[in-house]
């Protein structure tokens, strides 16, 4: 076990490590020139120059390299060029927005697709597993943005249960703020939900032919007990998989859905970084990101082990 | 002479699998409803109509008027376009990175397979939409960047799914025959190998396709994908969210010509696996 834990962390941080580097090098060494770059076209040569030295770049490419990664282990992203407060500042501030928005998607999308998945497979082949599953079919081809816009305009615009958008912040007190983020995490977790209740389902599915489990049968166990003590637990591995890589997709998600109800969170931060051309802004905010589905897929990775004894004796 | 009938055989049996004949139907609407854009739609996509602007479904425009009276069907006809180009661009660099890196590294192994694992890794942890985040802060945006993110997206998808399939094949009976008559592992790896994964590599590239589909819009809608004039469905239901509550047509029907192609994709998907890989379909139902 001690080994398929350490070989995964190492990998992980090799992973990192990568990734850093072809942040980098987008952001940092294929624009040529990014100073120029983030000062446009109308630029006096001054301007760019002490940009330039203000972001370190008339350094040799390694030192570069060496002092961002350096700096963000540390929590120095840098300083923004348009907001001129330190990047780390913006994302703190931002996070305390995208977080809970995914977190509580995750969490619905969860606690929603296990028991579909599970009512469905112990149902397989009645009318209720082909209607559930056609649900599912249909979520899932659902874009999340879209389906904002639909409860925006049912919950908000023509029932007036919910903002429409904006976000009180957290010091307007809790319930305001997480208000606000009731329809943003239904639209990410609901077709989130589809994908999942989908997996969870066939994973199952393939669990309860195995040989193991018309043993447990055989043994008397119940349908019930089977099902719960055995199936879910094996099946949980595939789960975990899918809920480790959709990790991604609902961080994509969090950044488009943060548009539709103009909440302040990273998405909103990144893309009006985009727009003002501040470069170091998209740099940390990108490679936070990135990071951060990095980490996830290893803990998913680790928790293999917990979920799946056959996996603590492989290295 | 077995190929010809097994293909009449898939073929029948294709026919009568409900997703599959769903999906197709779909799939083939949608590909009509794209070529007919390019010689007429309704009306035409940049002709403005202030007076009619904001109109609801009408004989004279079934799908309603937008913001600036321009006729909502024609600009999903030619929306459409935009949607299939990129999906199947992108579909055709992770294919054509992909499938020849998996290949590579199931015909190998050892070293190359690790070190294609580990790339695999490494371009997971970048979401299409982060991609198109860093090439559009440095290029600014456009629908190539969409292509793009999601192109490097599908490499590790397919190169996966590649070498999986590979692996698979590698151990059989009629592949060490050509081994032991001297074959080398590239010659056996283009006749043996790649023609008997195009099944699992077409089903895979319908999913791919389907994704493909759904990333674009999300692209375009927040702005890093195509830009106007051109119309794109992400881009209708961008401009569509100030208007929400005085025209919610405007949001419905791009959304709805979104999911109906994404279903069709997937119901085409689900049926091909069904077909082509039976396996899948004895463990599934």
């Amino acid at each position: 076990m001690l080994n398929y834990v350490s070989k995964r962390i190492l990998i992980g941080i090799l992973t990192l490590l990568a990734a850093s580097i072809v942040v980098f090098i987008v952001l940092d060494v294929v624009p040529g020139d990014p100073a120029r770059l983030m000062l446009g076209m109308n630029a006096t040569e001054e301007a760019v120059r002490a940009l330039q030295q203000q972001m370190g770049l008339d350094q040799p490419l390694l030192v570069r390299y060496a002092s961002w990664i350096g700096g963000l282990l540390v929590g120095d992203f840098g300083k923004s060029y348009t907001y001129s407060v330190p990047v780390l500042n913006l994302i703190t501030e931002r996070i305390a927005v995208s977080l809970p928005l995914a977190l509580i998607s995750l969490f619905l999308s969860t606690v929603i697709a296990i028991p579909v998945g599970l009512f469905s497979a112990s149902r397989r082949g009645t009318m209720a597993d082909s209607g559930t599953m056609a649900i599912a079919q249909v979520g899932v081809a659902i874009p999340n943005f879209w389906f904002a816009l639909l409860l925006v305009y049912v919950f908000a615009v023509s029932l007036r249960l919910v903002p429409a958008g904006g976000f009180p912040g957290w010091n307007a007190g809790v319930w305001a703020g997480f208000k606000s983020l009731i329809l943003p995490s239904i639209a990410l977790g609901l077709p989130q939900a589809a994908i999942l209740a989908r997996v969870t389902r066939s994973a199952l599915l393939d669990v309860l032919g195995e040989d193991y489990i018309r043993t447990a049968r055989a043994k008397g166990l119940t349908r019930r007990k089977v099902l719960y003590r055995h199936a879910l637990r094996n099946a949980l591995i595939p789960v975990l998989t899918i809920l480790g890589l959709q990790f991604a997709f609902l961080l994509a998600g969090t950044i488009i859905i943060e548009n539709v109800f103009y909440l302040p969170g990273l998405g909103r931060l990144v893309f009006q970084a985009i727009t003002q051309r501040d470069l170091i802004v998209v740099q940390g905010v990108v490679m936070l990101l990135v990071a951060a589905v990095i980490v996830v897929n290893l803990l998913v990775d680790l928790s293999y082990a917990l979920v799946d004894p056959r996996l603590r004796g492989r290295s | 002479m077995s190929a010809p009938t097994e293909w009449q055989a898939n073929i029948s049996k294709a026919f009568s699998n409900r997703s599959f004949v769903i999906g197709l139907t779909i799939t083939v609407l949608l590909a009509l409803m794209a070529a007919l854009s390019f010689i007429w739609t309704p009306y035409a996509v940049g002709s403005f109509d202030i007076l009619g602007k904001l109109k609801p479904s009408s004989s004279a425009h079934w799908l309603g008027t937008d913001h600036f009276g321009r006729d909502i069907l024609s600009m999903i006809m030619v929306g459409s376009r935009n949607s299939i180009a990129v999906a199947f661009v992108s579909v055709v660099i992770g294919a054509g990175i992909g499938v020849p890196l998996g290949l590579w590294a199931a015909a190998r192994s050892g070293m190359i397979d690790e070190a294609l694992m580990r790339f695999n890794d490494l371009v997971f942890a970048f979401p299409a939409l982060l991609s198109a985040v860093m090439i559009t802060a440095v290029f600014g945006p456009g629908a190539i960047n969409a292509i793009i993110a999601i192109g490097i997206f599908n490499i590790p998808v397919f190169a996966r799914v590649a070498r999986g399939a590979a692996l698979s094949l590698w151990p059989r009976e009629y592949i060490l025959a050509a081994r032991a008559a001297g074959k080398s592992s590239l010659l056996i790896t283009i006749e043996h190998i790649l023609p008997n994964m195009m099944n699992i590599l077409v089903v895979q590239g319908t999913i791919q396709f389907s994704l493909g589909i759904l990333a674009e819009a999300g692209l375009s809608y927040v702005g890093l994908g195509s830009q106007p004039p051109m119309p794109s469905w992400g881009r209708m239901l961008f401009e569509a969210q100030t208007m929400i509550g005085l025209a919610p047509h405007m949001a419905l029907y791009p959304g709805l010509a979104i999911v109906i192609t994404v279903l069709g994709l997937n119901l085409l998907g689900d049926g091909l696996r069904d077909v082509l890989d039976p396996k899948m379909r004895r463990e599934r139902s």
